[in-house]
């Protein structure tokens, strides 16, 4: 299925079809209060010289040839050619939502073969098509644990994503959800787990803790897990950096587990769009929001794929809904496939093992304030110096610094957040090192 | 077809009552309409549940349709057979395939219900 506009003529013929004068007369329903009675606030067309010559002056606001330090949930990896050259084909797109199984048979198998990844990367059972980024999964991933535990309450470690904890207190605000958030060792940049254990009861739904979380550190996944089921809430685990699946051991301790997509072959592009997502237990896959393609024989007998466990979906079931979500990001998703085949299990792991070896030599030139294990991302004290004057000096070097982390952490406000991954090179380490002296 | 001693909902419930326990279920006619049921989602045992508010809902391969109590009361029992043979809701709906047992806390609502000739009336109605 293509998407192809359709011209005045096309749309004079549609309309003497049904009978009415105008597009606007399609609308004539609606109230006159709440319709707009002028033309959209648009610029006129332009030309498509004017259009090149637009968007090459945009781009050229890139700061191409810059060396990368900063993480924190969007990272700066390498993205093999064969993506772009995969997912440009018009059969992915432009194609639109695949409900039919009899002509949509690509677009199936390339999101089955994501879902198959994401449950090897994640050691859960089941993952969906995917959802609009790690913020939004792990929002949905706490509505999921409120439906299938009965519970309102959900408690968010401070060491997960700030804005992915923004996203889900706007959720929580309109479902009646109360969040609550615990807190992080001081010397460790762990989960403090007495606190997690003080603030825990029997109407929590679900904790939430993320690894490598906010700081870069491997957190506290199975002691957090115990200590929610043993008060019958769910576990979710969060993720931003993808990579790190390649090297660190699944979170099978968790229920369910939600994140970002972004580091396996999308642009950061200024923030979007992403690709998220939520991989469960079978036991929870009712309460799974979003698309799901499930495996299944056609007529003939031969394998096939269509969209499956779709009767919660909002289409269908209106305002009872399993969620709002309807959609996915399937071209972002295909980016991420056709990353992980070209990677490989191994290659994969090979990717992790550079970053790991290249965020410990940069840390190896400072002192990391936390002491916890660490993948890509690390914590460092700017002593003597605004972590902003640093990124400053830094960028008259064509190098992006760290996050300072004053804004989302005001006991951090020393401190910055520093990522190295495969594509840093070691003189550019040496000079965010010696801009700290 | 549909038996005498039960009451009936305009929503496709059924309920029969043995003392102060009623149990439910989905009509024939429910089980008809949905096709092929593949899950059933109900209350656990202790939840109140109010006459004509949700009280579970049944899966079949087309749509997912809430179950609406005929009576309110607390649930005592739920029919744990279905979680494996969701099936039986098609082959035995006035039987085997109880969806939940209560304990009723206001059985004048019984008065509101249909008897079976007038649900019987009300789907040849509904066609």
């Amino acid at each position: 299925m293509r998407y192809l506009p359709k011209s005045d003529s096309e749309r004079r013929a549609m309309l003497d079809v049904i009978g009415v004068e105008s597009v606007e007369d399609l609308f004539a329903h609606l109230p006159e209060a709440v319709r707009l009675k002028r033309p959209l606030d648009l610029p006129e067309g332009i030309s498509e010289y004017e259009i090149v010559e637009y968007f090459r002056a945009r781009a050229a606001e890139n700061a191409n040839g810059y060396a990368y330090f900063l993480g924190a949930g969007s990272y700066f990896h390498f993205r093999p050619v064969l993506v772009d050259t995969v997912v440009s084909r018009g059969e992915f797109l432009t194609s639109y939502t695949p409900y039919q199984a009899e002509i949509s048979q690509g677009t199936l198998t390339t999101i089955f073969e994501f879902q198959t990844m994401i449950c090897q990367l994640t050691g859960m059972d089941v993952a969906n098509a995917s959802m609009y980024d790690g913020s939004t999964a792990m929002a949905e991933a706490a509505m999921m644990a409120v439906r299938a535990t009965g519970r309102g309450r959900v408690l968010a470690a401070r060491s997960v994503h700030p804005e992915y904890r923004a996203v889900l207190k706007t959720y929580s605000e309109s479902q009646g959800m109360p969040v609550e958030e615990f807190g992080y060792v001081p010397e460790a940049g762990t989960i403090d787990l007495e606190d997690l254990d003080r603030k825990i009861d029997d109407l929590t739904a679900a904790v939430i803790v993320q690894s490598p979380n906010f700081f870069g550190i491997v957190d506290q996944v199975r002691q957090a897990a115990e200590i929610a089921h043993r008060r019958g809430a769910l576990l979710i685990v969060v993720f931003s950096e993808a990579v790190s699946l390649g090297l660190l051991a699944p979170p099978a301790e968790a229920d369910i587990v939600a994140g970002e997509l972004q580091s396996f072959a999308i642009a950061p592009s200024y923030g979007g769009p992403y690709a998220g997502v939520i991989a469960t237990r079978e036991k929870f896959v009712r309460q799974l929001p979003g698309r799901l393609v499930g495996q299944t024989v056609d007529t003939r007998g031969n394998r096939a794929f269509c969209l499956t466990l779709a009767t919660r979906e909002q289409h269908i079931r209106r305002e009872k809904a399993t969620s709002n979500i309807c959609t996915n990001q399937a071209l972002l998703a295909l980016m991420a496939s056709v990353f992980m085949t070209v990677y490989g299990k191994k290659g994969l792991r090979e990717l992790a093992e550079q970053n790991l070896a290249k965020a410990h030599y940069l840390a190896g030139l400072f002192r990391p304030r936390f002491c916890g294990k660490f993948f890509n991302e690390f914590v460092v004290k700017a002593e003597g110096k605004k972590p902003d004057d640093i990124n400053k000096a830094l960028l008259k070097k064509k190098i992006v610094g760290g996050l300072p982390l004053g804004r989302f952490y005001p006991e951090l406000a020393d401190s910055m957040l520093l990522c190295a991954t495969e594509v840093s090179h070691r003189a550019d380490m040496d000079a965010v090192a010696e801009a700290f002296q | 077809m549909y038996p005498q001693n039960f009451r009936y909902t305009k929503e496709h419930e059924w309920v029969r009552v043995d003392g102060d326990i009623g149990t439910i279920g989905i009509t024939d006619h429910a089980q008809q309409e949905l096709g092929d049921i593949v899950y059933v989602d109900l209350p656990k045992v202790g939840t109140k549940v109010t006459q004509g508010a949700t009280a579970g809902s049944v899966e079949s391969v087309k749509a997912v349709s809430d179950i609406y109590a005929p009576v309110s009361g607390d649930v005592t029992e739920i029919n744990s057979t279905l979680a494996d043979a969701p099936e039986k809701l098609n082959s035995d709906p006035h039987g085997d395939a109880w969806l939940i047992k209560i304990k009723l806390s206001a059985p004048a609502e019984m008065a509101k219900l249909l008897s079976a000739d007038e649900y019987q009336k009300y789907i040849e109605a509904e066609k």
